[in-house]
C-alpha cells in the first residue's frame, strides 16, 4: 500500500499500522472531494490484504476529527438541479459513502477513530464505523440532523444502534444535543478517554497492543461481535431521500448555510 | 452545595483563564461572545470545560440565546 498524501486525506503505513489523516479545512466537511479520495483510499487498503493489522483515522485540524457531511455543497448542488437531478445525485452520494463507510466496518483488521473536538453527524458516522472510539477528553459527539430536518445519512442509526441501548440513541437523535467525551464513554460508545492532544498516541498504543495477534483469529472475533447491519443502513438511505424532498429541509439548510450565528449549531 | 454567587465567580475566573483574560475586566452581565471575541467552535470547547468543572452535562438547546455569564450561572447552577 503506497502512502498517498490528497487534497482532504492523507495516509502513510508502516510496521503494518495504516494511519489515515483528515486535512480537509475547516473541519474535515465531507463533500465530493472527500468521498473521491476515501473511495480511493478504501480501494488500496482492500488491495493491501495481509499487509494491514490496524488502521487508525484521525485528524490533523485544531478544530476536530469532523463537523460531518458539507452542508454548503449540498445545498449549492441542490439549487442548481432540477428535483429529479437532485434525487438522483443524492441517492448516488449517499450509497459511495455508505460503501465507503461499510468497507471500513467490515475490513479484516481493527479499526480505530482517535477523535478530538468536534465530531458531528457525518464525522460522528465515520467514528462509528470504526471498532474502537478514542476520544480525547475535549471530543464532543452531535447528532444535530434532526433540526435540518434530516436524520443521519451516513448510516449513524444503525451504527449506534448496534453499540447503545435505544434510550441513549433516542436522546441523542431526537434532542440533537452534543454529548461530552466522558459522557460517550460512559454510555459504552467511547472505548478509551485520551487527555488533550494524547489520542493519537493512545490509538498508536491500542493499534500496537493488537497486531501482537494472529490476524485471522482477531478478524473471525471482529466479525462475529460486529456485524454489519446491511438491511437498515439501506433502509436509512431511503428514510433520508425521502425526507430530503422536503420544502422544510431546503428552508434548514439555506438557514445553516446562510447563518453568520455564533452558535450554528444550536437549534 | 455552591451557591449561585460561587457558581457565577467560578465561571469568570475560567473564562479568564482561558481567554487570558484579566479577571477584573469581566463583568457579570457582559456579552461573552463580544467580550471574549468567542466563536462557535470555541463555544463547544467552553461548553465542555463547564460540564467538566462543575460536573454536570449541559444540553446545548438550554444555552440558546444566553450570552451573558449571569444568565450562564444560572442554567449551571439548575443542574448542580
Amino acid at each position: 500500500m503506497k502512502d498517498f498524501a490528497g487534497k482532504t486525506l492523507s495516509w502513510t503505513l508502516a510496521d503494518s499500522v495504516v494511519e489515515l489523516a483528515l486535512h480537509h479545512e475547516p473541519c474535515n466537511e465531507i463533500g465530493s472531494s472527500t468521498l473521491q479520495e476515501f473511495e480511493r483510499f478504501v480501494e488500496a487498503l482492500d488491495a493491501a490484504g495481509e499487509k494491514v493489522s490496524a488502521l487508525i483515522i484521525y485528524s490533523t485540524l485544531k478544530s476536530g476529527f469532523s463537523a460531518g457531511a458539507d452542508l454548503r455543497e449540498l445545498y449549492s448542488r441542490s439549487q442548481q438541479v432540477t428535483a429529479e437531478e437532485r434525487a438522483k445525485h443524492l441517492r448516488d452520494f449517499l450509497e459511495r459513502i455508505h460503501r465507503v463507510l461499510n468497507s471500513i466496518d467490515a475490513a479484516p483488521l481493527t479499526t480505530i477513530a482517535a477523535v478530538h473536538g468536534v465530531t458531528f453527524g457525518g464525522g460522528f458516522e465515520l467514528a462509528l464505523a470504526c471498532d474502537l472510539i478514542v476520544a480525547d477528553k475535549m471530543a464532543r459527539f452531535c447528532f444535530p440532523e434532526l433540526r435540518l430536518g434530516l436524520i443521519p445519512g451516513f448510516g449513524g442509526i444503525p451504527r449506534l444502534k448496534r453499540d447503545l441501548g435505544n434510550a441513549v440513541v433516542r436522546d441523542l437523535l431526537l434532542t440533537g444535543r452534543s454529548i461530552n467525551a466522558a459522557r460517550a464513554h460512559a454510555v459504552g460508545l467511547v472505548a478509551q478517554l485520551a487527555a488533550e492532544g494524547e489520542t493519537l498516541r493512545a490509538a498508536r498504543s491500542a493499534a500496537a497492543q493488537l497486531k501482537k495477534f494472529d490476524r485471522k483469529t482477531a478478524a473471525t472475533a471482529k466479525q462475529f461481535i460486529k456485524p454489519v447491519p446491511y438491511d437498515e443502513l439501506r433502509r436509512e438511505i431511503d428514510l433520508f431521500c425521502e425526507l430530503f424532498e422536503r420544502p422544510a429541509v431546503a428552508e434548514g439548510l439555506r438557514k445553516f448555510v446562510e447563518s453568520t450565528d455564533v452558535q450554528p449549531y444550536l437549534p | 452545595m455552591r451557591t449561585s454567587e460561587q457558581t457565577l465567580d467560578e465561571i469568570l475566573d475560567l473564562a479568564a483563564k482561558h481567554f487570558k483574560v484579566p479577571r477584573e475586566q469581566l463583568s457579570p452581565d457582559d456579552d461573552f461572545f463580544k467580550k471574549l471575541g468567542i466563536d462557535s467552535l470555541q463555544t463547544l470547547e467552553i461548553l465542555t470545560r463547564l460540564e467538566h468543572h462543575f460536573g454536570v452535562e449541559l444540553p446545548d438547546y438550554e444555552l440558546q440565546g444566553v450570552s451573558d455569564f449571569r444568565t450562564l450561572a444560572e442554567r449551571i447552577q439548575a443542574r448542580l
